[in-house]
């Protein structure tokens, strides 16, 4: 048989199966067959070795134009075999678009952890870091570090928990009542400027009832340096409410009495409920307290080394809790320590 | 305390509606917690109680009937015992708005029978009309009272609740509180007077007083007042202690009330008779010693305490209560007047062991001035001279061994400005500090001297005279500015990264985040921890828990979890999982605890199928496992697991957790005995995990390694080997070899056609070199060789 014949048979027979091929897998198999690397048109351009010259060109480019024809052929019949495959997918595999997919297991953090970390982000943003203290004080630093000797009468403000541990007669260990204490601690190991934030979980010798608990969070910041004032406080503070509660709030200050600040403030924005005219939730003032504040006392600043006449400083302190009942809505803090899922999840 | 606006009027003109007032007395600093608009009283008239009946029955309450005006009378029941005939009292009528004397809430009286007896309406008690909080008995008002007229014409007034401070004592007083409204309003402070004729002789041969211990009492004044004649106080003055929530009692002790509610000054009346020798001393107790206060409470003494004795014996508590046997009786002639300063803690530490905090102690204790007695002593003596008919002895005793200076502050403008970042004109500051009743005298060209006044024993630095400056010119009237400055170089913070790295990686394995309380009890303890633990190593017990159920610092989180998820069991068998990242406390010889932070983490319930409903399979060990190890990968850790036991995990089924050859946790089925402790009655998995353990080996960088451009050779393998073979051990037999780029698990199985005792394990490797694709020869060879070492190593059989 002349080499041409091979050809024109080789073709006959490729076409023809390669029209019976209707899925990918037999298009696959017919591709192998004729133009893999062991398959019947590869086998034909190696028998050319065998022929004439002349033959050789005749043949060899009636196959090389062969091997076009059926690339062709097979990438057109592949198109027409997904055409089917996608329309029959289209008319007879349908998805109900309204079933769910299989359940990806989704965890949540703890409102307060989410809330924590926000009011980290907006003071990171400010220029604060975070530095941690420990949950279980000395009286030293809870108290006495920021004046609040024993029996003065601001330690009504905190009412403390006591660890069973005397020494010299007294109890010099106790639960944090504030993240307070961590502010004298920083300070007693760095030089200004300082621009801290201590997060952190304290404790109180309270009753617990849907405002109070006996275990609450606290982010207390502290910010050291030359030329730092009130105006400076009231900016950040300001800021951070905003940044907290929505740019349109409106942020207020009245005195208040800290014996670790001098002068002492107390942050507010106005009411949420009423937006400053006064209802039952902010007691007819108008205003919600968020945070505590106040120019950081001379005699702290003094008792850390640091030179009062050149250094100013500000402190602030809020309650976790309370900015994350505010922010949610929460109307018992209870909530928040009694770890019901039906609570947790929806946040 | 209580400030009724009527009478805070006498000392200076309010110009402002009381809730204006209460808003800038709030600002400065001065905190208004509620105004009291007590006079709201609708259909609330005075009453007289014209007859009483017995209530047929019930023998605590009786039937009494009240003249109510315009000749109408009225029955009611009433449980009050101290009701009598011929009393004025506030009788409501149905209607009326009134506070309900057991829960406190507001409430309209209604009709109503009680004990088959119809109440035509209710006679009042202090608390029911919003007054105060006496509630023991009903109100009786001032005889003079006419019957009918509304309550809110005789009682009627405002009254500010106020929310005080403790640095400013001098504001626990009516006359106090009307300087800060001068001071914010720009008027001004009419003192009360302090005039008296002296008509009897002088006090100083009378009596004595003797100051024993002078560094508890740095002042003490006497004054004695003769002739007084025991009675009821007059009106106006019963109505402003009734109103600032005291109960008159008789003209003496009602003038000491008095005068301590308008200057702040605790004063006390002793019958001069009942005092030993006329001599009065002032020392420490004798430890041991005993005394029956007024109030009938007896109590032991310390001699920390300090007492106020005559020649005898003690006659008073100093600073807090006086002795039963020489206070004011009904058959006092004469009384010695005390008005002293006492040291604030030491009252404050004495009224607490005694739990008896009193009007008076509370006002000692927060310092007050020590020019103040002779003050007030003056304003009490001439009370009692204008009201109960006494005559003023002579002069005054006045030991003095404190000498309390008079304070003077300078304040530069630099300081000011420093501050409050901004200044205000010197004429505003005068203004402001002069209205506050400081002496301000410019001394230019930059400063002030300011003179305190004596009542301002908070002031003692510049920074406290530029709070008053900034307080009353108000906050909200500063400017605000943003900081600026260098930002501090940056601390790093590698143990609290690691813990949020960790929370989140837990919350994306799908488990919830807890947060619980740190204190626990005992018992709790005692359930997840091995027998005799906590006998070695006792937690930190706090002296004062609030119950004993948050008695000791825990030492672990495991009850606090499982106390979790058994709250959280609804019946349903749900997969739960729940993690909480928590510190526990570890007791330290004379130290602070070591606060190590864990992650703690259950899975308990049935897997959930392609629906989200419970399958069959139980989440076990398995499903720990697989969150912890999303912890792991998200930190790029690798973990090794080693069988361990532990008392809280079931045997078998428990592991040790290390890193970089650290043991960093645990991990296991929580034993079923345990889990039976909580009421947990499934299958618990638990993982426990010592970030402090970990630290060190977590590591922020990565190194990037090339992509190899050669093909993988993918290839399983199939081994037999004894069932007590760990998985870990032949994956790690043939990671050895250089050519395996990957190797995983992908079946474990036991039985038929399996000989008893063996299992099979079946291994996905994938094989790859660095410089080269790798030929069938190459990855035939290195089977061989793996296989070989398994044989060795692990007397494997390859599975046909």
């Amino acid at each position: 048989m002349p080499p041409d014949a091979d050809v024109q048979q080789l073709e006959a027979s490729a076409l023809e199966e390669l029209g019976a091929a209707t899925d990918i897998a037999a298009l696959e198999e017919w591709r192998v067959a004729y133009l893999g690397r062991k398959g019947r048109l590869t086998g034909l351009l190696r028998g050319l070795a065998s022929l004439s010259i002349e033959e050789r060109r005749t043949v060899g480019s009636a196959a090389n134009e062969l091997k076009q024809r059926l690339e062709e052929a097979h990438a057109a019949r592949r198109r027409t075999v997904e055409e089917a495959r996608v329309e029959r997918v289209i008319v007879g595999e349908r998805r109900d678009v309204t079933l769910p997919g299989p359940p990806l297991p989704r965890g949540r953090l703890h409102p307060i952890t989410q809330t924590m970390r926000d009011i980290v982000s907006s003071l990171s943003g400010m220029g604060f870091q975070v530095a941690e203290g420990p949950e279980i004080e000395w009286d030293r630093y809870n108290f006495e570090a920021l004046r609040i000797p024993p029996d003065h009468p601001a330690r009504d403000m905190w009412d403390t928990l006591w660890i069973d541990y005397e020494m010299d007669g007294r109890h010099p260990m106790l639960l944090r009542t504030h993240t307070s204490p961590n502010q004298v601690r920083v300070m007693e190991q760095r030089e200004p400027p300082i621009r801290i934030i201590v997060p952190g979980k304290c404790y109180r010798f309270e009753a617990t009832d849907a405002t109070h608990e006996w275990m609450l969070t606290q982010v207390e910041g502290l910010a050291v340096d030359e030329g730092i004032s009130l105006t400076d406080l009231k900016g950040t503070l300001a800021e951070f409410a905003r940044q907290m509660f929505g740019r349109d709030r409106k942020v207020g200050f009245r005195c208040d009495y800290f014996p670790f600040v001098e002068p002492g403030m107390e942050c507010r924005i106005d009411c949420f409920i009423c937006r400053g005219d006064g209802c039952r939730t902010c007691h007819r003032s108008g205003w919600i307290e968020i945070l505590g504040a106040g120019m950081v006392h001379p005699e702290i600043l003094a008792n850390a080394g640091y030179d009062t006449e050149r250094y100013t400083g500000f402190a602030f302190g809020m309650g976790v809790e309370r900015i994350a009942m505010l922010r949610y809505g929460v109307d018992d803090i209870r909530h928040f320590y009694s770890n019901d899922l039906r609570f947790l999840r929806q946040f | 305390m209580r400030v009724p606006l009527r009478w805070l009027s006498e000392y200076v003109d309010l110009v402002l509606d009381p809730e204006e007032l209460a808003r800038r007395l709030t600002t400065a600093g001065v905190e208004v917690g509620e105004i009291i608009a007590a006079g709201d009283w609708q259909n609330i008239v005075v009453g007289e109680v014209v007859k009483l009946d017995k209530h047929p029955n019930a023998d605590r309450l009786t039937l009494p009937t009240v003249d109510i005006g315009g000749g109408e009378q009225r029955q009611v029941v009433c449980g009050a015992p101290n009701i009598a005939v011929g009393q004025k009292i506030a009788y409501a009528a149905v209607g009326a708005r009134l506070i309900d004397g057991h829960s406190g809430e507001p409430t309209v009286l209604r009709k109503a029978k009680i004990r088959g007896v119809e109440s035509q309406g209710m006679v009042c008690s202090e608390k029911e009309l919003g007054l105060g909080e006496a509630h023991e008995g009903i109100l009786v008002l001032s005889a003079e009272a006419s019957v009918g007229t509304p309550l809110s014409d005789v009682l009627g007034d405002t009254v500010f609740d106020f929310d005080l401070t403790p640095n400013r004592p001098d504001l626990f007083s009516v006359l106090g509180i009307a300087r800060e409204v001068a001071a914010l309003t720009g008027q001004k402070v009419r003192d009360p007077s302090i005039q008296y004729e002296e008509k009897g002789a002088a006090a100083k041969g009378r009596a004595k007083v003797t100051i024993a211990d002078p560094d508890l009492c740095p002042r003490y004044v006497g004054a004695i007042i003769d002739g007084v004649k025991i009675g009821t106080s007059p009106d106006w003055m019963q109505e402003c202690l009734t109103a600032a929530g005291l109960r008159p009692i008789n003209n003496i002790v009602d003038i000491t009330n008095y005068v301590m509610l308008e200057m702040g000054q605790p004063l006390h009346a002793f019958d001069y008779d009942r005092l030993a020798r006329h001599h009065i001393i002032v020392r420490r107790a004798e430890a041991g010693e005993k005394m029956e206060l007024i109030d009938g409470s007896k109590h032991t003494f310390t001699n920390e305490m300090l007492m106020i004795a005559d020649a005898e014996r003690s006659v008073a508590v100093a600073g807090v209560m006086g002795g039963f046997d020489s206070e004011v009786t009904d058959d006092t002639k004469t009384v010695l007047l005390e008005a002293a300063n006492f040291n604030g803690p030491n009252i404050r530490r004495t009224s607490q062991a005694l739990k008896a905090r009193t009007d008076a102690s509370t006002r000692f204790e927060k310092g007050l001035s020590e020019h103040l007695p002779p003050i007030a002593a003056a304003r009490a003596v001439k009370l009692m001279v204008d009201h109960a008919g006494g005559r003023a002895a002579k002069g005054i005793i006045d030991e003095h061994p404190g000498k309390a200076k008079e304070g003077r502050v300078t304040v530069t403008m630099e300081r000011l400005i420093r501050v409050l970042g901004m200044e205000p004109s010197t004429a505003r500051i005068r203004e402001i500090l002069s209205g506050l009743g400081f002496g301000a005298r410019w001394m230019p060209p930059d400063r002030f001297v300011v003179r305190v006044p004596y009542w301002r024993t908070d002031v003692s630095i510049a920074d406290d005279v530029i709070e008053e400056i900034a307080r009353i010119e108000g906050y909200d009237q500063l400017p605000t500015s943003q900081l600026r400055g260098q930002i501090p170089e940056l601390v790093p913070q590698p143990r609290r990264d690691l813990r949020e790295r960790v929370r989140d990686a837990l919350a994306n394995a799908g488990m919830q985040e807890i947060i619980t309380y740190s204190l626990t009890d005992m018992e709790s303890l005692q359930k997840v921890l091995p027998k005799g633990e906590l006998a070695v190593t006792p937690p930190l017990r706090v002296s004062n828990p609030l119950s004993r159920q948050w008695e000791y610092a825990r030492t672990t989180l495991r009850h606090a979890l499982l106390d979790t998820l058994a709250s959280n069991l609804r019946g349903d068998q749900s997969l739960i999982s729940l993690f909480e990242m928590g510190r526990v406390y570890l007791p330290r010889e004379d130290d602070l605890p070591n606060e190590a932070e864990m992650a703690v983490g259950v899975v308990s319930g049935r897997e959930p199928d392609r629906w989200g409903r419970p399958t069959g399979d139980a989440a076990g060990f398995y499903a720990a496992k697989s969150r912890l190890a999303h912890v792991f990968s998200a930190l790029r850790l690798t973990a090794d697991y080693r069988e361990a036991t532990d008392s809280a995990y079931l045997p078998g089924r428990t592991a040790e957790v290390f890193v970089g050859g650290a043991r960093v946790g645990l991990i296991g089925e929580v034993h079923p005995q345990v889990a039976e402790r909580f009421d947990i009655g499934r299958e618990v998995a638990m993982f426990e995990v010592d970030l402090d353990a970990l630290l060190p080996h977590v590591s922020e960088v990565v190194h990037f390694q090339p992509v190899s451009p050669y093909p993988a050779v993918e290839e399983d393998l199939a081994i037999v080997v004894a069932e007590d073979v760990p998985a870990a051990r032949a994956l790690e037999l043939i990671r050895a070899s250089n050519l395996v780029a990957n190797v995983s698990v992908f079946d474990v199985y036991s039985g038929d056609p399996i000989a008893a005792g063996k299992k099979s394990l079946a291994f996905a490797i994938s094989y790859q070199a660095e410089g080269k694709t790798l030929s069938d020869a190459d990855v035939a060879k290195e089977r061989r060789r793996i296989v070989e070492r398994l044989q060795r190593e692990l007397a494997a059989e390859l599975r046909a």
